[in-house]
């Protein structure tokens, strides 16, 4: 019997072999632990699937990256032959991925870290030390060097202490912090996010995680009735500095409850701030200056994105400013909006894109709310078409609001219809034809671009 | 000659409790008159009937304890000692009220005062004061959280989740509910099933009481108790006030959800009446002593519906300042 590496999560495409518990000729019976595995989330035990004898080891342990469905070993269970099986170099296999989304930036031609080698950056201008770490990283380290800089900051949410985090963006920080700053809460959303907005209102900075923003829903009451209406109520006299933050968006397969884009909905609040950010670097800067903003903020984070790398600054005093967005690729024949995943699948598209001989500006907003304005009113005026991609639902979405700006700030500019390719207005289904039905995708993109530049 | 009470007050403290209340007591009169001449908008609820809660509750507090209720909250404020013109400045929604005219008699907060609301949406206030509770252990303050809701919104869920919270993670907060057998027009025995409402606290591991809600010495008695617990224990502690209110829900409540008999029965142990009379009585003070404050908070209320009126509209510029920081 062949044991192949298992996808130990919605998300996970490849493994790292870490320990093998078991060596070759040892008797194992059904569901003794073989081997611990390290996913894109934990370390997880992998389980013999029946009763035999380990005939042979063919990934040795310490490999890292093993694709999914590899084959990580030979059971020899009674009564079944075994074939011989070659020793072959372990390497990711581009066809095999348990994703079913479109493939990200790291796959194709262009990758997220070349354009922003190539943007300016626009928070100070300094020569940062820099690392390539995932977003899960970089947000790990925003709240590491936050809480160090700031005593009043904490952690709370579902998993986030002794068991690391449920996506692993808070692993390590009960260890450093200790559980009077990092705190398991119950499956109790209403309640903590309350707790919360209170302590901040008493002068705390809490950082309150959502496992994903699904849940927040069970809170929505205290995020916009307490936490963004309360400067305001009270004559600027209670101010809620707090973070709300956790993947937000369609991750992979996890059905209609908990894959859903809540961006159109936060930022629809007077009071809130709205952030969501495609790559690491951002990630850390935004987050940063989101924990030292005074205003209740709410930070969206994508699940598909934790993995991906870029360049990170590793000083803790590298920020980027809430309401800049960025223009990562200068064009001059269309200007294409998008923010978190959206950035993805529109470089996804590029290729496609530039074969029509049309020279894109691609904006990501980065910050929801406030809104970078002139950079999207300047890229406007240049290009004098529009596409926007959203992952929300369509229907009085924050995409429309923004076509809605886009004519009403540079109507004498437009050459075209604005277009916008937004999320299907349709629970998320589940199965993987529909699931990417239901989401924005290249053809869509393309397509879009097409009708604007008027090219069939 | 000081009759004994529990707390040793002295006369001079009595009176300045009496005060408090007479205070609040005629700042709702007034409150009630405003609102039917169109001075005051929106939704207003008066305290009318429950000053003996807040009041002795209050004699409990130390300074810099933290306060925080729902919607029935002029009285809460005035307790806290917040200036009445702001508050009912507030109420008249000019740019003279405590939150600038923008908050509305539902929303008033002071922090020099420690008073964090004033909050509208019935339970939310109680997982708010929980973290407030939460912020003095983390900074190792000697404060404790003085949390008030009432009888409705102990069959909200997310109260719920705020006992567990707080007896839990052990945080220094009183709760106070305020029974006052009516959330809006439905009785508590239409509302809540089991037995009393405090109870529910005390499956979190939560210590509590129930007490007579309509005599301030009652209340006193009780929220030292509570007090002394909190501090001794670290934990949170519950007292549930058996307490009515005199005037509707709010002011637009025809009150046709219970009898006049059942009302003017409650007025017979009118809170702020039976402390005058108690202090008449057993405590040697002096009628004039009383009819001089009495007067004095007439006259400042008189100043307080002049400045209400006075204070000008707030500037239009206000409408987009303080949405954000």
């Amino acid at each position: 019997m062949k044991i192949l590496l298992p996808a130990l999560s919605p998300t996970m495409e490849t493994g790292n072999l870490v320990k093998w518990l078991v060596k070759e000729g040892d008797s194992v019976v059904s569901g003794d632990i073989l081997a611990e595995i390290e996913t894109d989330k934990a370390t997880m035990e992998l389980e013999s699937p029946d009763d035999g004898k380990v005939e042979k080891i063919l990934v040795k342990e310490g490999t890292e990256n093993i694709s999914v469905n590899t084959e990580i070993a030979l059971l020899k269970v009674d009564g079944e032959e075994i074939e011989e099986i070659p020793e072959k170099p372990i390497a990711k296999s581009p066809q095999v991925s348990s994703n079913a989304s479109e493939p990200l930036s790291s796959e194709v031609n262009i990758s997220m870290n070349s354009l922003l080698n190539q943007t300016k950056e626009n928070s100070g201008g300094k020569n940062w030390s820099e690392k390539e770490i995932s977003m899960r990283e970089a947000l790990n380290q925003a709240i590491e060097e936050e809480m160090i800089l700031d005593e009043d900051v904490f952690l709370l949410g579902e998993e986030v202490a002794e068991y690391d985090g449920a996506y692993k963006v808070t692993q390590g920080l009960l260890d450093k912090f200790g559980s009077k700053r990092v705190l398991d809460t119950p499956i109790s959303e209403h309640g903590f996010t309350g707790l919360a907005i209170g302590a901040a209102m008493a002068g705390l900075k809490p950082i309150c995680e959502f496992m994903t923003f699904n849940f927040s829903m069970q809170a929505i009451d205290q995020i916009v009735n307490s936490a963004a209406k309360s400067l305001y109520m009270s004559g600027g006299e209670i101010n809620v500095p707090i973070v709300f933050r956790g993947p937000n968006g369609a991750a992979a397969r996890v059905g209609a409850q908990h894959s859903q884009c809540f961006i159109s909905w936060f930022s629809h609040i007077p009071g809130l701030i709205v952030i969501a950010p495609s790559n690491a670097r951002d990630a850390k800067g935004l987050l940063k200056s989101s924990i030292r903003n005074p205003n209740p903020v709410v930070f969206l984070e994508h699940e598909l994105l934790y993995k991906e790398k870029t360049k990170v600054p590793e000083e803790n005093d590298f920020l980027i400013p809430i309401g800049k967005g960025n223009l990562i690729k200068e064009g001059k024949d269309v200007t294409i909006i998008g923010f978190s995943m959206t950035v993805q699948r529109i470089l996804n598209a590029l290729p496609s894109i530039e074969k029509l001989g049309i020279s894109p500006d691609i904006i990501d907003l980065r910050s929801i709310k406030p809104l970078d304005e002139e950079l999207i009113y300047n890229s406007v005026k240049k290009t004098n078409r529009v596409v926007i991609v959203e992952d929300g639902f369509g229907n009085t979405s924050f995409g429309s609001h923004l076509s809605y700006l886009i004519q009403s700030n540079c109507f004498d500019f437009l050459d075209s219809e604005i277009i916008k390719v937004s999320g299907k207005d349709v629970p998320m289904p589940y199965a993987e034809n529909l699931e990417k039905l239901a989401l924005p995708n290249t053809d869509e993109i393309v397509s879009a671009v097409k009708k604007v530049s008027y090219i069939n | 000659m000081n009759k004994k009470n529990k707390n040793n007050f002295t006369n001079d403290q009595l009176l300045k409790f009496y005060e408090k209340m007479f205070l609040i007591r005629k700042f709702e009169e007034k409150a009630a008159q405003l609102y039917g001449a169109g001075k005051i908008g929106g939704f207003c609820h008066l305290y009318i009937g429950q000053e003996a809660v807040v009041t002795g509750i209050l004699s409990s507090i130390n300074s810099e304890d933290t306060v925080i209720t729902a919607y029935r909250d002029h009285g809460h404020i005035l307790a806290r000692g917040v200036d009445p013109k702001l508050v009912m400045a507030e109420l008249t929604g000019r740019k003279d009220g405590i939150s600038k005219g923008k908050g509305g008699s539902m929303h008033m907060f002071s922090k020099a005062n420690r008073f964090y609301g004033g909050h509208g949406i019935v339970g939310a206030q109680v997982p708010l004061g929980v973290g407030i509770g939460f912020a003095h252990k983390y900074r190792n303050e000697k404060k404790i959280s003085r949390v008030y809701l009432g009888d409705g919104a102990m069959s909200n869920g997310q109260v719920f989740e705020a006992f567990n919270l707080a007896s839990l993670w052990e945080l220094p907060v009183l709760f106070i509910i305020e029974n006052n057998k009516y959330g809006m027009g439905t009785s508590i025995g239409r509302s809540a099933a089991g037995g009393e409402l405090y109870e529910r606290a005390t499956v979190f591991g939560i210590k509590g009481e129930k007490v007579d809600g309509m005599n301030f010495f009652n209340v006193s008695e009780s929220a030292i108790r509570g007090r002394e617990y909190i501090e001794k224990n670290s934990k949170p502690y519950i007292i549930e006030m058996d307490t009515y209110r005199f005037r509707g829900h709010s002011m637009s409540d025809p009150g046709l959800y219970r009898t006049k008999d059942e009302v003017n029965k409650m007025k017979e142990i009118d809170p702020v009446l039976m402390m005058k009379e108690t202090l008449l009585n057993d405590y040697n003070i002096q009628e004039d002593m009383i009819k001089d404050i009495e007067s004095d908070i007439k006259k400042q209320i008189k100043d307080v519906e002049k400045f209400s009126l006075e204070s000008p509209l707030p500037d239009l510029k206000e409408l987009y300042t303080e949405v954000y920081l």
